[in-house]
């Protein structure tokens, strides 16, 4: 088994989803990115607006859209905050 | 005496009718402590994370954004408070405002000018009352209050802060935006269902804690983008998420406070009603004795008459 990244994505007025994850893919201002488990430390400002991706193990996909949000990597794991994260419709594979 | 017992009826109506009323605001307002607390618990996740993500930026970065330096001179101070929307909560606008009074008191001691903006209804009564300048005032949400609210006052604010008080002698300087050098808030804390305090902070220049840690232990981030553009990025978010924080503090406190007083006043109506239900019954029953004694003493007037003759 792979090692696996602790994802939270967090809005303002709640907490969305947290948990285990593959890979998450987000874009920020600069350009898109993945993460993977043991990815160095990175704060990035991430596109108005954008979605984000949390690529679960077993090939399922979860993607929120995102507003206002920031992405935060560190030893622990993936943090998206967002001012609003909605689930949107998952996109088939 | 007939006429004192209904008029302590008409009392003993009027006291429960009163209660009725108290007690179903005390039930709501028990039911929004716990939605309002609820609320302050799904925020604190964000909260959280925010204020680490800018712990490691501010120790990462340099850190000359407008947002944390304090001004050289200031001129005039800007102080947000928050009261509610509606009364009958107790002692709770009153301490608010009472707070605020202070803090503008001390400020104008220290010879700045005082702007003044205010959230909710009842403060902004008060000052309008007074023929008090405000400069914007934001109503309908205190009991729930959303971060689009939150953001709304921020937004207002910032700008304020950015303009700065450039302004002399009643001109306001180039950018035609009376600004203000420094942010206060005064909001009410919930510390516990029995107390809820009203206080003054600090809301800008905000003062980022450069955590002290092993220098082998901080992470070496990457930014994206530069750190100083995220930390422009990041900032107003960090002054909105405050004062959302001190919203939903501020709307549990009310609840609270409401609860509490709307307790006292049902508790003090089941007082009353059982005095004038006592003292209902004492008029009744003397106005009964008084009429067996009326009828006593004119049977024995007339039994004595009858048998005189």
């Amino acid at each position: 088994m792979a090692k696996q990244l602790h994802v939270q994505v967090v809005a303002v007025e709640e907490k969305v989803w947290s948990g285990e994850a593959e890979m998450v893919v987000a874009r920020t201002t600069e350009g898109e990115l993945g993460v993977l488990p043991g990815h160095s430390p990175l704060l990035g400002l991430l596109k108005e607006p954008s979605q984000v991706r949390v690529k679960l193990a077993g090939g399922e996909q979860l993607t929120y859209d995102v507003a206002g949000g920031f992405l935060s990597v560190d030893a622990n794991g993936v943090t998206v905050l967002a001012e609003s994260a909605t689930a949107a419709t998952p996109d088939a594979h | 005496m007939a006429g004192q017992v209904q008029a302590l009826r008409r009392r003993i109506r009027t006291v429960k009718s009163t209660k009725k009323i108290a007690k179903a605001q005390e039930l709501v307002a028990t039911s929004r402590i716990a939605k309002a607390q609820e609320r302050v618990t799904a925020s604190k996740p964000y909260a959280e994370a925010i204020t680490e993500v800018l712990t490691a930026l501010a120790s990462n970065a340099s850190v000359d954004n407008p947002l944390l330096q304090p001004r050289e001179r200031v001129r005039r101070a800007g102080v947000l408070l928050i009261t509610s929307d509606r009364g009958l909560a107790g002692a709770y606008n009153a301490n608010a405002i009472r707070t605020a009074e202070q803090l503008m008191a001390r400020l104008r001691a220290d010879g700045k000018e005082v702007a003044l903006y205010v959230v909710g209804r009842k403060g902004v009564g008060y000052y309008r009352f007074r023929n008090r300048p405000i400069e914007t005032s934001w109503t309908g949400f205190s009991e729930r209050p959303s971060f689009s609210d939150a953001r709304a006052i921020g937004d207002a604010l910032l700008e304020a802060f950015v303009a700065g008080a450039d302004d002399e002698n009643g001109h306001y300087g180039p950018d035609s935006i009376q600004g203000v050098d420094e942010l206060h808030i005064v909001s009410t804390r919930f510390k516990s269902l029995m107390t809820q305090a009203a206080e003054a902070r600090f809301l800008a220049p905000m003062q980022v804690e450069e955590r002290e840690r092993e220098p082998g232990l901080r992470p070496a981030y990457e930014f994206e983008p530069e750190a100083e553009e995220l930390l422009n990025a990041l900032l107003p978010k960090y002054l909105n998420t405050r004062i959302y924080a001190a919203l939903l503090d501020s709307a549990a406190s009310e609840s609270a406070s409401r609860r509490r007083a709307m307790k006292s006043a049902s508790d003090n109506a089941d007082d009353l009603l059982k005095r004038y239900t006592r003292e209902m019954n004492s008029a009744r029953q003397a106005a009964i004795t008084q009429e067996i004694s009326e009828i006593v003493g004119g049977a024995n007037a007339l039994a004595a008459a009858g048998s005189d003759g």
